[in-house]
């Protein structure tokens, strides 16, 4: 547990805008990908209930597929966006 | 459903709460200053970080309330861990960055980072408290049913335990002891959550076709006072009854009776093909004054269990009932929108030195909290056929479970779930008395205060919201947990995420605005809530035709009124350019 002196706030982090313009335009297009999954899987749930009972593989329906796959897929889009997203300047090895 | 108190259980609680309490002691000694009770200053490791954040966030709703409501009632209960772990994308994509460089100890810092107002500091702050105690009701009723088995406490007196322990947490330590406390909490509920799926897919399903364990069961409160099940007094002696355990399958799929270890799509598959019993409740008052509630066992095919509509909330889907349907999309919208706005989540950002180290604690978050929700399917589905659940309390599924597989599993289950109390009310009443102090005492009554004496008043806050949080506890005792918290997204959601998500990408955003619009969330959020129909029902005992709003869940309609507010307030306040 490296640093357990936790009394004092840490100096505040060098800026780059430019870093922070792709990073944040980057996160906005995720963003906008699993929004539009998300909200095709509660319209569905909402207004074609029946949809979900269909089975899409090994006996799994479409209600627990696209349920897991939004939780799953929730984590690969973050992880994506650890390794894509960029350092301010100065700060890169 | 009377629970025997078991001493293996009593022991491994008393051990679990004792290094809970020891770990805070040792790092509360070392938080003397602001920055150390309020952000561990910001020097915490962004791995652990990252599992505190699980720690915080998989409260006692997400372990008992999801677990319980998917044993209930199947899918509908999944769809609650859905929307949970898609908060986390707004909150990751959008908020977490732009928000740790605006901000120092709380959230009303980054709103307020370039109007320096009084005003948004207090309303900040208010509805930073308002969503804490919203959040902390839940947890205080689910830390009651844990007790309730463990020990054989009544529900008030687990309250006031999980009362005690926390404000004796809070009140030494602050931010460091509950980083900490949240990492070890969060490393034990994933491994122990996978430790029992593991058994339940190893012991497989098994068929109960006889008719004693399909048999109605009543419980009656006469007109005196006295408890009667099934008829007889309440009780475990000769010529008493109590609840009689529930959940199993009564047909398998090939008419086997039991199927061995199965794999984890082919236990989902094998459910799918089965027929499951699921209870319905009803209560009814006769003339005389005795109050009786049937359970009553439905047989339900798997594949009705697996897809949304079989929850009284989410019934309506299937009927395609408008009203439900919007009710759905409300709350769907609520839990979307609502992660980003938790004032607890929010201030774990300041607890890392940069940007980077919150992303990526963000990520190891995501990922420990996407696994628990996969985990909480089975655990749920587990219980559903497990024969233990509590047919009068949906809450009690997941540790009734996990007492199928023999004390020591039930000890463990219980001990992490009560340390999952602890850490999140540590949390929640941390990030309450930072609101009251650092934002309405410092921030908008402009009192001057030493760093000590901020840590003191801190820490007396944290003793008078915890009592609060006790009370309410009590009074909300019957309500399914995971239920209360889909209030404090909506609530949270409504209030912090326009002004907070708007600051971010509108140049034209007002000071008025974020002022107004925090307001409308509140206030619009907390009146549906208040006047909604499960309230009439669940609350006030009225029925719930007399509720004057359409549907439940306010977020549909509050959200995007908070963000309207915004845009015009802040339109028609809006700096002449001169």
């Amino acid at each position: 547990m490296a640093g357990l002196d936790h009394s004092h706030l840490p100096p505040p982090e060098k800026r780059d805008p430019a870093a922070e313009r792709y990073n944040s335009r980057l996160g906005l297009i995720l963003f906008a990908i699993y929004l539009a999954a998300y909200g095709a899987y509660v319209v569905i749930n909402a207004f074609r209930p029946a949809l979900m009972d269909q089975v899409v593989f090994s006996g799994i329906n479409l209600a627990v597929a696209s349920g897991l796959a939004l939780i799953v897929g929730a984590v690969i889009l973050a992880v994506l966006y650890a390794v894509r997203c960029r350092l301010p300047k100065g700060d890169r090895a | 459903m009377i629970h025997e108190p078991s001493s293996i259980a009593v022991i491994v609680f008393a051990l679990f709460v004792a290094v809970t309490l020891g770990l805070s002691f040792y790092l509360g000694r070392r938080a003397r200053t602001a920055a150390g009770y309020y952000a561990a200053g910001g020097s915490v490791p962004w791995f652990v970080n990252g599992i505190a954040f699980a720690g915080d966030y998989l409260s006692a709703a997400s372990f008992l309330g999801i677990c319980g409501m998917i044993a209930f009632y199947g899918y509908d209960g999944f769809l609650y861990s859905i929307g949970y772990l898609a908060g986390w994308v707004v909150a990751l994509f959008v908020i977490a960055e732009p928000l740790k460089r605006l901000g120092r100890y709380t959230f009303a810092d980054a709103l307020d980072n370039q109007f320096r107002s009084r005003a948004i500091k207090l309303v900040a702050a208010v509805s930073t408290l308002v969503v804490s105690v919203f959040y902390l009701i839940p947890q205080m009723v689910g830390a009651g049913v844990l007790i309730k088995p463990l020990l054989g406490f009544p529900h008030w007196a687990g309250v006031l335990t999980v009362g005690a322990v926390v404000i004796l947490i809070v009140a030494t330590a602050g931010m460091a002891s509950t980083t900490y406390v949240q990492f070890l909490k969060g490393s034990l509920l994933l491994l122990f959550s996978g430790g029992l799926t593991i058994l339940i897919l190893q012991r497989g399903l098994k068929a109960d076709p006889s008719p004693e364990a399909a048999a109605p069961q009543t419980v009656t409160v006469t007109a005196e006072g006295q408890r009667l099940v099934n008829g007889k007094p309440h009780g475990k002696g000769e010529g008493q009854a109590d609840l009689r355990p529930v959940g199993h399958v009564s047909k398998l799929p090939g008419g086997v009776s039991e199927t061995g270890p199965l794999g984890p799509v082919e236990f989902l598959s094998t459910v799918r093909e089965s027929e499951v019993v699921l209870w319905t409740s009803k209560r009814t008052t006769d003339d005389a004054g005795n109050t009786t509630t049937t359970y009553s066992p439905k047989p339900t095919s798997g594949a009705d269990v697996l897809r949304p509509g079989n929850s009284p909330t989410f019934a309506g889907l299937q009927k395609e009932s408008i009203s439900a349907r919007l009710n759905f999309l409300s709350l769907m919208l609520a839990l979307f929108c609502g992660t980003a706005s938790l004032p607890h989540i929010l201030i774990r950002y300041y607890t890392v030195k940069d940007g980077a180290a919150a992303r990526k604690s963000t990520v190891v978050g995501i990922a420990a909290i996407g696994c628990f929700y996969v985990l909480t399917l089975y655990m749920g589905l587990g219980a559903m056929t497990g024969g233990a659940v509590d047919v009068s309390n949906s809450n009690m599924a997941a540790p009734l479970l996990a007492r199928t597989f023999g004390e020591l599993p039930f000890a463990l289950i219980s001990a992490v779930a009560f340390t999952t109390v602890l850490g999140t009310v540590s949390g929640l009443i941390v990030a309450a008395s930072g609101a009251v102090v650092h934002d309405v005492l410092t921030g908008c009554l402009k009192l001057e205060m030493t760093d000590t004496a901020k840590v003191r008043i801190g820490r007396l806050v944290a003793v008078g919201v915890g009592l609060v949080a006790v009370l309410l506890g009590i009074v909300f005792e019957r309500m399914n947990v995971n239920y209360l918290v889909g209030w404090a997204f909506s609530v949270a959601a409504s209030a912090n995420l326009p002004a907070l998500a708007m600051l971010l990408f509108w140049k034209r955003t007002t000071k008025q605005g974020i002022v107004a619009s925090v307001l409308a969330g509140m206030v619009s959020s907390l009146g549906w809530i208040l006047l909604s129909g499960d309230t009439f029902n669940d609350v006030y005992g009225v029925s719930a035709a007399r509720s004057p709003v359409p549907f439940s869940q306010p977020g549909l309609v509050t959200i995007p009124l908070s963000f309207a507010v915004l845009v015009v307030v802040s339109l028609l306040t809006r700096p002449k350019v001169t």
